[in-house]
């Protein structure tokens, strides 16, 4: 093994990530004097955070002053399909007012209400029009206040750096993290007492998805090779709405808003076809006619809401169904129409960013034209398993935030709680980290064994002149995970998927990379696919063991709920050491069990 | 028969050259595609950035057919028949292939003195929607940097890059100027370190904002209006004298608010 002599880095807390979660961490560790560094894998203010259209989920009660915090925990724990950590879920509920205010003090400028208060809009899943925006860009707004309020507190960002591997002391607490920069390729360590990730999901490692080259479960895979548990890594969000053609946008997202604002979804036989899914759980609470859902729209007391705005995991299946059954689109979708709806000038106002992207990628006027749209792999909704309050991880030192860790969203997350999510618990996390250090904890140094053998294994392909070529790899990952482990599993697909993966796992190990260390894409994918391995057999293992469908996981052997399997996570850990290349085991546990003025709130408002 | 010959310049910071690269033609496809296939099928290790690829992040700024775009809402099918050259921005120093090193941007951001509003009344602050659009048109900026790529007093002289925060900034300056509820006063910062005297509003940065920011119009100019009346108008000038300034000066407003 060689040596390495490389940079080192010293600071008390050390935030992977630069999207909302990390950055809202930062100001938090910041505002406490502590040392703090942000590493992100691409320039500042670029992460998938902006991709957010919709808004932020918060009961401010600003257009439906019946709103509330419990309203907004109802809603949250019905459609994650009770399998969230109910503290998570209040916690959320309770602090994302706050959280969207202090935006505002720090330069965000939301769309108002007449009277001058923040606007909110209607989005699938929610009982109130509850979702502060900027239009359809409300995750630019978010992360560029978060991005400026970063930078005037002076915080060290260090961009288009990706980690490799988080290193703990012999007391199994978090010590730091090893890294490289991609523009040049020079490796570096960074000592840490606290480590937050915020590294958001794992989308890459399907085939239709709405995430950037980011997306490689990176926090994941950290977290889990240095001891922390996952959970729920089997529910993953298919968002019904996802652009299907020209091919090379397939997977593109199309904002819930184009619902919440009116539009509708219709079959190739221009029926409305959402009205044949109504799950017996949402029937109450459904319009029953085409003019009941309508007349919703202007006054939410006038009639229920149309099926069109059930949760995303109802509506994506439906989508699903109807396609299966021959009333698909052109393009292997179905319609999303509100050009018959809405005026042109609302549809243009409301909606400039989608508006923009169909005229220019599709070349489809979408004020006169229906959208061709299907499902596409969004979120996921497991992740690091976290203590609700602090949000930190079994690794002592290690905490994480935002997409990366689990039980907030349960089975299915609803549209516009990520945004507040990430500003709820990143801010907890920065807390969480802060506390952790107040209260005298110390990195215990890197182990210099473990950065060089990191660094021997990240330069390996170089030396292999026979290997594979990594985006061949990635290519046959994602396509194997797509028909595998996608929208509607079932078992023997599953083991399939498993026994693959071990493929995929020696192919990962015979990868060849050509050219320099400075801005090679190709070697930069190559240090991307342990995690993408990673977090494909701990979905594709979560997915064998919950033998049941709720939520962002439907099996077509086992269609319906099952009320035990409701009442666990499944576990995962590997417990005989951390790497791609090591087993993952999965355990069932029961999840938190919920105290009764809690319980009573989801009982009395159905 | 190859459909679609790419012409990328690949080098470094000490030279390089154009590659050209022959591809079959793939219905619907931007540039950015293009270059993925490249990269996936011919050379790994040609270098580029990206992220969204929905013209959302701004990441993936390049000059096709030596014209400033984002690589991601470029369409192949609208760019004219033959060969389609993809060069780096010009106005930043080269990394490698595609990617140039825009760290001037980021230590921009840097001497913008913070959002500092006034206190929060009971219930929260109220504005406008007709008060928050305007600060809105300038906020849906994806920090491309193609503004900034283009305006040619930082293209064409490297050495006014000291003193000139350029296009992207103006208009950030310009919006927080505009936010109703911002006490900071940036009008001596703007004219004295941040170089707003030189833009002749040759229009440029508005031409190539892939988000129709009217640079020039909208955040320049007015920009340019409100310095100028600061310093010159004499009504103004009494006016300041008899009543005291209520709004910070540049020198104070350069200090950032504590956190």
């Amino acid at each position: 093994m060689a040596h390495h002599e490389i940079e080192n880095h010293d600071y008390d807390v050390l935030i992977i990530g630069a999207g909302g979660a990390g950055l809202r961490a930062a100001v938090e560790a910041k505002r406490r004097g502590l040392r703090v560094a942000i590493l992100t894998k691409s320039l500042l203010g670029k992460a998938h955070t902006v991709m957010a259209e919709g808004g932020v989920a918060a009961a401010m009660g600003n257009v439906y002053s019946e709103d509330n915090w419990k309203v907004h925990f109802r809603d949250t724990m019905r459609g994650g399909k009770m399998l969230n950590n109910y503290r998570m879920a209040e916690l959320h509920a309770q602090e994302s007012p706050d959280r969207v205010h202090e935006l505002e003090s720090w330069g965000a400028l939301f769309d108002r209400t007449p009277d001058g208060k923040i606007l909110q809009r209607d989005f699938g899943g929610h009982r109130y029009a509850r979702l502060a925006h900027v239009g359809d860009r409300t995750g630019l707004e978010l992360i560029r206040t978060l991005q400026q309020k970063v930078v005037s507190m002076d915080t060290d960002v260090f961009m288009e750096c990706k980690v490799l591997r988080l290193l703990t002391d012999a007391d199994g607490k978090i010590a730091g993290a090893i890294a490289y920069r991609r523009p040049t390729g020079e490796f570096l360590s960074f000592t840490a007492t606290a480590v937050v990730l915020a590294t958001g999901g794992v989308g890459k490692s399907w085939k239709y998805t709405s995430n950037s080259w980011e997306g490689t479960g990176d926090g994941h895979a950290l977290a889990l090779w240095a001891g922390a548990e996952l959970i729920d890594m089997e529910c993953i969000q298919f968002h019904p709405t996802g652009m299907v053609w020209p091919l090379s946008v397939r997977g593109l997202l199309v904002t819930e808003g184009v619902r919440g604002d009116g539009g509708v979804l219709r079959n190739s036989e221009g029926e409305r076809f959402m009205f044949n899914y109504v799950a017996d759980m949402f029937r109450a609470e459904t319009a029953e006619t085409e003019a009941e859902g309508d007349r919703w729209y202007d006054d939410h007391s006038a009639g229920r809401r149309p099926p069109e705005l059930l949760p995303r995991d109802e509506v994506a299946r439906a989508i699903n169904a109807e396609v299966k059954a021959g009333r698909g689109s052109p393009h292997g979708g179905v319609f999303l129409d509100i050009a018959s709806r809405r005026t042109p000038e609302f549809i243009r106002r409301r909606l400039p960013s989608m508006y923009h992207q169909f005229m220019e990628l599709a070349g489809v006027d979408i004020t006169t034209t229906p959208m061709e749209i299907g499902p596409t792999c969004h979120y996921i909704m497991g992740g690091v398993r976290v203590d609700a309050d602090t949000a930190a991880t079994a690794v002592p030192g290690l905490f994480a935030a935002g997409e990366v860790a689990g039980g907030m969203h349960g089975a299915n997350r609803l549209g516009g709680n990520s945004l507040s999510d990430l500003l709820v618990f990143g801010r907890r996390a920065g807390l969480g980290a802060s506390d952790y250090i107040e209260g005298g904890a110390r990195s215990g140094g890197l182990d210099a064994a473990i950065v060089d053998a990191t660094i021997d294994e990240a330069l390996a392909p170089f030396d292999r002149e026979e290997g594979e070529n990594p985006y061949d790899i990635q290519r046959d990952l994602q396509e194997m995970m797509q028909a595998n482990v996608g929208i509607i599993r079932t078992g023997s697909e599953l083991e399939f998927a498993r026994t693959a993966l071990e493929e995929f796992t020696e192919r990962v190990a015979n990868i060849s990379v050509k050219g320099g260390l400075a801005y090679n894409p190709g070697w930069n994918l190559a240090t991307d696919l342990p995690s993408m391995i990673t977090v494909s057999k701990c979905t594709t293992l979560g997915a064998t063991n919950r033998k049941e469908s709720r939520g962002g996981h439907t099996r077509d052997d086992f269609p319906g709920p099952d009320a035990e399997m409701g009442k666990v996570n499944f576990v995962l850990s590997q417990p005989s050491g951390g790497g791609y290349e090591s087993e993952v085991k999965a355990v069932p546990e029961p999840i938190l069990e919920m105290p009764a003025d809690l319980r009573a709130l989801l009982e009395e408002a159905k | 028969m190859p459909d679609i010959t790419m012409r990328v310049w690949r080098g470094d910071a000490s030279g390089g050259s154009f590659v050209d690269y022959e591809l079959e033609k793939v219905e619907g496809e931007v540039v950015l595609d293009v270059i993925h296939r490249i990269q996936a099928t011919q050379a790994p290790d040609l270098a580029c950035r990206w992220n969204c690829k929905a013209g959302k992040c701004g990441s993936c700024s390049a000059e096709i057919n030596g014209k400033p775009r984002l690589m991601c809402m470029t369409r192949i099918d609208e760019l004219p028949e033959g060969t389609v050259t993809v060069t780096p921005m010009k106005t930043f120093p080269i990394i490698r292939d595609l990617v140039t090193d825009v760290s001037f941007n980021f230590e921009m951001a840097k001497r913008v003195p913070a959002f500092n509003p006034v206190p929060e009344p009971e219930g929260g602050y109220r504005m406008q929607q007709i008060d928050v659009e305007r600060g809105q048109e300038f906020r849906k900026c994806i920090e491309c940097f193609l503004c900034q790529n283009v305006c040619h007093v930082i293209r064409d002289h490297e050495d006014n890059k000291e003193h000139y925060a350029g296009p992207r900034f103006f208009i950030r300056y310009a919006e927080l100027e505009m936010h109703p509820l911002d006490t900071n006063d940036r009008r001596e910062l703007v004219r004295e370190r941040a170089g707003l005297g030189l833009c002749n509003i040759t229009k440029c940065c508005t031409e190539v904002c892939p988000e129709h920011i009217h640079i020039t119009d909208n955040a320049i100019i007015p920009l340019k209006e409100r310095v100028v009346d600061s310093d010159y108008d004499p009504v103004a000038w009494l006016g300041r004298k008899i009543l005291r300034r209520t709004k910070r000066s540049a020198a104070d407003a350069s200090v950032q608010p504590a956190p």
